[in-house]
């Protein structure tokens, strides 16, 4: 599903961010990415959406090589990945409903279909009776679940979460994390960026740990190692 | 597309103070353009009528026989310049005199015919502006005496409109100028409050044409309000008057023949709106070329 090898990006001021990375990941699998800021996390999730070019080796996701993408393929590519991001990033000016069907108008979906999808994808995230509601009455919670609506109403294969908890009290964490969870068991490969400690000690699934650029550790129901 | 339209009018609404400053923008460079085009087109129009009465009159030497006068009318008559040829007999020239200019003297003259030697051609031209090359032709020709030109009245009319055209030209082009630029900062504006919009638009997987169409949109929607306004205006403005001056004037009705304002529209009105149009695609697509790289 997604496959990284030997992938090195050095940005332009000449700092390496990524140093020979590979990693396989399997369809269906739920990974922890964990590791403190300068890791290369955030590049990782940049070149995985194909906002930067590596400097050298591959990526392959969902059987398209990154490197042989051209300008014109990148939005189709991207309807292949749903992101979520530690602010949200709503539409402040519009009700949840509009942001969640925001992400099928902009691709065109047909409005028949756009008014079956939304409502469905809100019960998902328990959000329905909320369609109404402006960005700026939700709880954080809330509006992270409705971040997740509308990066899974497309239905994409890979599911990208960057830092998903990072605004969120333990709780509501908690409850995202869950939905992320059985969006997973749903079929969805998940691949979450987080610093929460207890929530990746606790969750056991795959962990990999970065640190300046070089994967640490890849495990298996994996914990948050300490030393990074 | 429903979603282009509708964001495309909301761009306008959300941004309403520079929409409007585009629009008055638009508005004043359009209306200026429909005001001088009426001018310039209706001074041409009279140039055309003063220009069509403008002749190049020839007379022969003494003696000139018929065939001869006969050669040298077949040999003008095929002239770039020319667009008809007229012969004036010498009993035609002192009959025209006559009526012209003796009335009841005219009997002290009996029989004769002082203009016995002023038989000639009157050349018409087909542009006032060459009647100096004709006439340098003309000298050469065998058998002329004498070549008349006509006062240039018509050419400095001629002249003057030129100037009006070129004048008006210059100004359009610079509020043409600056309709653009104002066109491109209020595209940039609307980009830079929907920033965010347009990154979440890319990583859901937005097509660029899907991104940028409701700018490119915006600035052909302000292109069109701001030309449909003013030819309202001078519509108006040019019907009224003209009326006005028929009633008002109507000694001027035999010098000045205004064109009726549906032959001024039907020509004004697809150049004004190409023109409105054409400023809102492309001060909408520079700024969009430079601040939307999708």
């Amino acid at each position: 599903m997604i496959i990284l090898e030997d992938v090195s990006k050095t940005y332009s001021t000449g700092a390496p961010a990524l140093n020979n990375v590979s990693i396989h990941i399997e369809p269906g699998e739920f990974v922890f990415i964990v590791g403190d800021s300068g890791s290369g996390k955030s590049t990782m999730i940049k070149l995985l959406l194909k906002e930067l070019t590596p400097t050298s080796g591959r990526i392959i996701v969902n059987n398209t090589d990154l490197g042989k993408l051209r300008h014109r393929q990148i939005p189709r590519y991207r309807r292949n990945i749903g992101v979520v991001f530690q602010d949200f990033r709503l539409l402040k000016d519009r009700n949840v409903y509009e942001n969640v069907a925001f992400a099928q108008r902009v691709i065109s979906v047909p409005n028949r279909q756009i008014r079956k999808n939304v409502p469905a994808v809100l019960s998902l995230v328990s959000l329905a009776e909320k369609y109404k509601s402006k960005p700026r009455e939700l709880s954080g919670g809330e509006q992270q679940r409705v971040a997740v609506a509308r990066a899974i109403v497309n239905k994409p294969p890979i599911l990208l979460a960057d830092e998903p908890t990072g605004n969120l009290d333990p709780r509501t964490s908690w409850e995202i994390m869950k939905l992320l969870e059985q969006i997973n068991r749903d079929g969805t490969t998940v691949l979450v960026v987080t610093h929460n400690r207890e929530i990746v000690n606790a969750m056991r699934k795959r962990v990999i740990t970065m640190k300046k650029g070089v994967i640490l550790s890849d495990r298996m129901k994996g914990g948050y190692i300490d030393e990074v | 597309m429903g979603y282009v339209l509708k964001q495309g009018f909301k761009n306008i609404w959300r941004n309403k103070i520079f929409s409007l400053a585009t629009i008055a923008t638009i508005a004043a460079c359009v209306f200026l353009f429909g005001v001088f085009y009426s001018v310039v087109v209706n001074f041409q129009n009279i140039v055309k009528q003063a220009q069509s009465g403008v002749a190049v009159t020839v007379f022969f030497e003494e003696g000139l026989d018929d065939m001869r006068i006969q050669e040298i009318g077949q040999e003008i008559s095929v002239r770039a310049e020319v667009s008809r040829i007229v012969y004036v007999s010498a009993q035609e020239a002192w009959d025209s005199f006559k009526d012209d200019y003796l009335g009841e003297y005219v009997d002290t003259f009996g029989d004769d015919n002082p203009l016995a030697d002023c038989a000639n051609y009157e050349i018409y031209l087909n542009d006032v502006s060459m009647q100096d090359s004709l006439v340098n032709y003309l000298s050469t020709i065998n058998g002329i005496r004498e070549v008349h030109k006509s006062a240039n009245v018509a050419d400095a009319l001629s002249s003057a409109n030129s100037l009006i055209a070129y004048v008006s030209l210059g100004i359009v082009a610079i509020l043409l100028a600056v309709s653009i630029f104002l066109i491109s900062n209020t595209v940039a504006i609307g980009i830079t409050v929907r920033r965010e919009e347009i990154a979440i638009m890319k990583l859901i997987g937005a097509k660029d044409f899907v991104v940028r169409s409701p700018f490119l949109l915006e600035g052909i929607l302000l292109g069109i309000i701001g030309s449909a306004i003013p030819l309202v205006a001078v519509y108006v403005i040019y019907d009224n008057l003209v009326n006005y001056l028929i009633s008002k004037y109507s000694v001027l009705n035999s010098i000045l023949i205004f064109l009726p304002v549906e032959e001024i529209f039907y020509t004004l009105v697809p150049i004004s709106l190409i023109m409105g149009v054409g400023i809102g695609f492309l001060g909408s697509l520079f700024t969009v070329r430079r601040h939307l790289r999708v």
